[in-house]
């Protein structure tokens, strides 16, 4: 054991893993992201709490992640190259960990371009196969990125990274997904899956790579609350791309969200049966209401006390 | 004028373990100026190729071709015959260069022997320093004509920080602070006011940060 | 056995060149492995001329000019010392000892100075062995 968190405890123990979004708010408003943790309560292993995701300031994934941790429900704290040199991540990992976080997800962050500062200067001191590895070699070796000991408590952490299973070329998603599990990745959670047939290749060519033996996949879900929401995030949003027939009988429903809690009971439902599959990882952000729905319509018996 | 600076020996020699024969191809461009890629370079990194495969035991065959600009695309066919006899291209110009020639020779192994390191210009014999940081929205007419972008350590855009000594940047006691440079021209021009203006955030979109910068001139399309 | 090394003396005419001319006037003996290339100026001579004795098997390479503040061209010897300096450090790191190349300065009349010098360089250099280039492999 790393962290000694829950969602360790169920990747270690091989149990159905649920992992859901948070997406702080753009304003000082810690309540919020409370009320968010609430809905998850008792649903989910871990809720992650992004980090300005697309580029738009939001309240600091760290401090979102405390408020989320005060209503009971364990973070999986995101942290982008974006907008953090090697100092400043460092001293977050051990700030973070100090504060009891359990989990570090590591991203390479979306492009400044997407959010509402594209005049910034961006970062990306390090890319994510780095930073994973600079996680693990705090932890593990105590050392700090320059080679320094960390004398003292170190940040134990379980180390996450993100993998857009669907994306093509295969071939090469697989070869960078092999380099941050070596560098240290111990569970990886996905982008949205829409096309289940390109994933299941990618699964079975991963197991084949013997890439999954030591690191737990979540698969990623996007429950689309409209079509509307379908459309922008194939157009906006980097590394979704949702299939026409999904779209269309997104459209083609009477009511969306109905139907878009269906998709996703289906997606979760037909996830879990594709082999190597550790878990969902539910993202609705801005529709966190849907996960508990999600999580027991697909099935998953609830997690008590979680 | 881009300045590149040799990249040692050991490393280019690292490369060329399993190669017979390499082509060094020079550029009498930038590189030439600042006495690292041109022709006398060549032949000089020719040499000390050779000499150093052939004690360690074993051949390597160079041949040299001079390009009077390596980043220029049109230059590039002329010495298709010798790129097709090497099985390793070394190339002598900048980070453009080398680009060019890996595009012009696709299925070749190119290797840089330099690594470039600025924008700049000659600093005093044999001395070249950084003058420009390619930011893509330049300031120079605001900052008395010296670079806070680049020779500021922190690119700072209003004065400097708290930590210069003896008009010298806290970074390098060497370098004089870019922004003690801008309040002395500045002050003598007169036009100190432009100092007292509080300047705006930079907007990064024009320069690296905002994705790959690409320039077409209007009335030079043939389409 | 004994080791004759190749050794090759780039010489200012103004100066080095005419000094070891005096040498042989006056009937001075010195290592006869010593080849002399005249130069017009020790600043003339490139790295490429240098690096090329070296490929071409010498086992020890010296540039000989004026005495600094006497150059015919104010500073071609100050130039030529600082590339003796760079490129004993190239030597290193292709494999062959800094040792074999090195930088004199003499005055036209100094006969005996340029045979004392050559002598020196050349025990210098038969201590070293041969050039591991001439060799094909080992040593430095």
């Amino acid at each position: 054991m790393n962290s000694g968190g829950r969602l360790e405890k169920a990747l270690a123990e091989r149990e159905f893993a649920v992992t859901a979004e948070i997406g702080p708010p753009r304003n000082a408003s810690g309540e919020s992201v409370r009320a968010k943790a609430r809905l998850l309560k008792g649903f989910v292993h871990a809720a992650n709490v992004t980090d300005c995701q697309s580029a738009v300031v939001r309240l600091a994934s760290l401090a979102a992640a405390l408020h989320v941790q005060a209503e009971g429900v364990e973070a999986v704290w995101q942290m982008t190259c974006r907008d953090r040199n090697r100092i400043a991540m460092q001293s977050d990992l051990l700030g973070a960990a100090s504060l009891g976080i359990k989990n570090v997800l590591c991203l390479t962050g979306d492009h400044q371009k997407f959010g509402n500062h594209p005049a910034a200067k961006n970062v990306f001191d390090l890319d994510s196969v780095q930073m994973v590895e600079m996680v693990r070699r705090m932890r593990d070796d105590g050392r700090f990125h320059c080679g320094d000991e960390i004398k003292g408590p170190l940040p134990r952490f379980l180390i996450g990274a993100v993998e857009n299973a669907t994306a093509e070329p295969t071939v090469l998603r697989l070869l960078r997904l092999r380099k941050k599990v070596a560098a240290g990745a111990q569970f990886i959670q996905t982008q949205g899956v829409f096309d289940l047939a390109r994933f299941e290749v990618f699964m079975r060519e991963a197991a084949d790579a013997g890439i999954l033996e030591n690191c737990r996949l979540l698969a990623g879900v996007i429950p689309l609350k409209s079509a509307r929401a379908a459309r922008f995030m194939n157009e906006r949003v980097p590394g979704v791309r949702i299939p026409d027939e999904v779209v269309r009988r997104m459209e083609q429903s009477r009511d969306q969200e109905e139907e878009g809690i269906r998709i996703a009971v289906e997606t979760v439902d037909a996830l879990r049966r594709v082999p190597g599959v550790a878990g969902v990882h539910l993202m609705a952000v801005a529709w966190e209401e849907a996960v508990p729905r999600i999580v027991s319509e697909a099935g998953i018996k609830p997690l008590g006390d979680r | 004028m881009i300045v590149a600076e040799a990249k040692p020996l050991e490393e280019l020699l690292a490369c060329l373990e399993e190669s017979r024969r390499a082509l060094i191809v020079s550029c009498s461009g930038c590189t030439a100026v600042c006495l690292t890629g041109g022709a006398a370079q060549a032949t000089s990194l020719a040499s000390r190729l050779k000499i150093a495969k052939r004690i360690n035991g074993s051949d390597l065959d160079v041949e040299t071709a001079f390009l009077l600009r390596q980043c220029e695309p049109e230059l590039l066919p002329a010495i298709a015959d010798r790129c097709a006899r090497a099985d390793v291209l070394i190339s002598l110009a900048c980070g453009v260069g080398v680009q060019q020639l890996a595009e012009a020779y696709p299925d070749k192994w190119v290797i840089p022997a330099l690594n470039t390191t600025f924008a700049g210009s000659y600093a005093g014999e044999g001395v070249w320093e950084e003058r420009c940081g390619l930011c893509g929205n330049c300031v120079l007419h605001l900052t008395g004509g010296v670079c806070p972008v680049t020779r500021c350590a922190k690119g700072l855009l209003n004065g400097p920080c708290g930590g210069p000594a003896d008009g010298r940047c806290e970074v390098d006691p060497e370098v004089p602070c870019a922004w003690i440079l801008i309040y002395e021209r500045l002050q003598a021009q007169g036009r100190l006011e432009l100092f007292t203006q509080v300047r705006p955030a930079k907007d990064w979109r024009s320069a690296r940060d905002g994705g790959l910068r690409r320039f077409s001139r209007e009335g030079m399309s043939r389409e | 056995m004994l080791f004759e090394p190749r050794i090759i003396g780039f010489c200012c005419f103004n100066c080095a060149y005419s000094a070891a001319d005096l040498a042989g006037s006056m009937r001075l003996a010195y290592a006869p492995a010593v080849r002399i290339v005249g130069v017009p100026c020790t600043g003339a001579v490139e790295d490429a001329v240098i690096l090329a004795a070296f490929e071409e098997g010498a086992d020890g390479v010296f540039v000989a000019g004026c005495l600094e503040g006497e150059c015919h061209y104010r500073s071609g010897n100050i130039r030529a010392r600082q590339r003796v300096q760079r490129l004993r450090r190239a030597l290193q790191e292709m494999g062959l000892d800094g040792e074999r190349l090195a930088m004199y300065n003499l005055s036209a009349a100094m006969g005996s100075r340029f045979a004392e010098l050559a002598n020196e360089f050349s025990r210098r250099i038969r201590l070293l062995g041969p050039s591991p280039v001439r060799k094909g492999g080992g040593g430095a």
